[in-house]
């Protein structure tokens, strides 16, 4: 009971670094906020809807940007400890595999969620010199959250597989890439013949999921595919971890 | 303090461990003595719970490995070959993480941070970042690491590994420190290491155990008894041999003695006794009072080296001693 509050803050130290991440990326998304007043104060001079125009928007690239974080956040978490032979240090503490796994994975979900705090300082502007809803945009940000929960652990899994971050954070990437861009036979056909088919890979799709969210409805069918996900996740690197005791 | 029992590990192919068997009592230092791939590291690491037997059991201080593995882990200080650090870390920060991930809180952990810094010398070090430290302090930090929550046993797999001579005697000289503290098991394959800083020595063998006894019970043993080298010259230069050798086997307790060779003046004598007969002032006395000078005298035990590579060189010759260590071992 105590070690599981102690590891998730003793792993965070570890994540601290990865701020150096989050902070190019808070760069990025404010620029890209910047272009959004920008283009907003050019003024198309449409009926103004911050909401509309700016939040929903600037969440499904929040998202978009999300998968080219993520990779970069988990792909350390056990390949590196495997790489370096830390990982028996924490094998071989009295502490469970699940608190490891969990440990590792809320330091990851809290410095995702501390990079999605650093854009929404950008969004104190928009309230300041705005006058947007803020529930859409706190369901918005919840539906980040849970993508980026099901996309961490399946990073984590991912780089339990092996000792090398290049190929965790590579294969994370192209995965994460998949469950984006899979989403898109949909639209386009794809050259899958039946509807069956473009309906189920369409589900698959992270981006779709997240549509819903960004628009500010809260569908517990979404929630529920990225909570599932996450269980899928989670559960796979406690079986990829146990493996490894067997084998290695 | 552990008991290993029937221990077998089996990978995909190979069996790492076979059927392994040995007891460590409370406050030993044991070492684990065999060449690169014999299933040293693989023992270890059952032991530590990093990895299941695939039969047999293993307990540590009345747990078993696999039933109680927390009880196990918390009773445990590892360290394995290459020393679990973070680079990015600073020394004080690692050492109240890993006392964090076994446990310690508050003032307890401050103090036993301070304490395992002050004990292994690496104090000065405390806001260095890990990744600049060198290869010996890395060790320490690795040894504090591994006592930080106080456990009753201490596991190191190979803790001079890599180390300069100076870096190794300093290492050495810690782990003995340690030995009242806790039990210790530390693996090598470096013979005068085991002849150095421990008590018991337990030889392993492609997977399987071949010899365990106290370090100078197995140089004893390979020889069946003391046996000493003397070397004797008579008053005037000339000197019998055979009136000698007669002379020293009139003393009891000698099994055998033998001349061995002549180099001007000195003449080489070797002297076995039976088991445990120490006739070292006896055969001193024997010489002088024969009216012989004795210009020297001195214990030949094998060096651990020969017993080493007696009992892992060839099969044959090896069964033996590997049978009578078994039955040494089970008593």
């Amino acid at each position: 009971m105590h070690s599981y509050f102690v590891s998730p803050i003793a792993y965070l130290l570890l994540v601290m670094f990865a701020f150096v991440f989050g902070w190019f990326f808070w760069i990025i998304l404010r620029s890209f906020v910047e272009y959004g007043m920008e283009s907003m104060m050019r003024g198309e001079s449409f009926p103004m809807n911050l909401n509309e125009q700016v939040v929903r928007p600037l969440l499904g690239n929040a998202g978009v940007i999300g998968l080219f974080v993520i990779p970069l956040i988990t792909m350390r978490l056990f390949a590196e400890e495997k790489r370096s032979g830390t990982i028996e240090l924490l094998v071989t503490s009295p502490i469970r595999d699940g608190e490891v796994i969990l440990g590792k994975w809320l330091a990851a979900l809290t410095m995702y969620a501390a990079l999605l705090l650093l854009v929404a300082l950008n969004f104190i502007f928009l309230f300041r010199y705005g006058n947007p809803d803020w529930k859409p945009l706190v369901i918005g940000y919840l539906g980040l959250l849970l993508q980026a929960a099901a996309l961490l652990a399946i990073g984590m899994f991912i780089s339990s597989l092996t000792r090398n971050q290049i190929v965790a954070g590579g294969a994370t990437f192209g995965v994460c890439l998949m469950f984006w861009v899979v989403g898109w036979v949909s639209v386009s056909g794809g050259g899958f013949s039946g509807a069956t088919w473009a309906e189920f890979l369409s589900y698959l799709s992270i981006v779709s999921h997240n549509e819903s969210f960004a628009k500010g409805l809260l569908d517990l069918k979404d929630a529920i595919y990225f909570i599932t996900l996450t269980f899928v996740g989670i559960f796979l690197t406690a079986r990829s971890l146990e493996s490894l005791r067997w084998r290695s | 303090m552990i008991t290993v029992k029937d221990l077998t590990k089996r990978y995909a192919r190979n069996t790492a461990v076979d059927h392994i068997s040995f007891s460590i009592e409370k406050g030993q230092i044991v070492g684990f003595l065999g060449p690169n791939g014999a299933g040293k590291t693989t023992t270890m690491r059952i032991l530590t719970c990093f990895m299941p037997p695939t039969s047999g059991t293993a307990t540590v201080a009345g747990f078993d490995v696999l039933e109680e593995p927390l009880a196990v882990k918390k009773r445990i200080g590892y360290l394995p070959e290459t020393p679990p650090l973070y680079p990015e870390m600073r020394t004080e920060e690692y050492l109240s993480f890993v006392g964090k991930l076994k446990g310690l809180s508050g003032a307890q952990l401050t103090e036993r941070v301070n304490y395992v810094a002050d004990r292994c010398a690496i104090s000065d070090m405390r806001d260095r970042l890990i990744s600049k430290l060198s290869k010996g302090y890395r060790q320490r930090v690795g040894l504090a690491q591994a006592i930080i929550h106080n456990p009753d046993v201490l596991i190191l797999d190979e803790p001079t590994a890599g180390l300069d001579p100076k870096q190794i005697n300093e290492t050495r000289d810690l782990i003995k420190s340690l030995a009242g503290d806790h039990t210790i098991v530390l693996s090598t394959h470096i013979l005068p290491e085991v002849e150095q800083t421990c008590e018991r020595v337990i030889i392993i063998n492609k997977g399987k155990v071949i010899a365990t006894d106290s370090v100078s019970n197995l140089q004893n043993r390979a020889r069946g008894g003391e046996s000493v080298i003397v070397e004797v010259a008579g008053r005037n230069g000339d000197l019998d041999p055979s009136a000698v050798v007669s002379r020293l086997q009139s003393v009891s307790g000698v099994s055998k003695a033998v001349f061995k060779e002549k180099h001007q003046t000195r003449n080489v004598f070797e002297v076995e006794s039976g088991k445990g007969r120490l006739l070292r002032g006896d055969l001193a006395r024997a010489v002088v009072e024969a009216g012989w000078d004795l210009n020297e005298l001195r214990s030949s035990a094998m060096s651990l080296e020969e017993v080493f590579l007696q009992l892992t060189g060839d099969q044959n010759p090896s069964a033996q001693p590997a049978e009578s260590a078994a039955k040494g071992a089970g008593k």
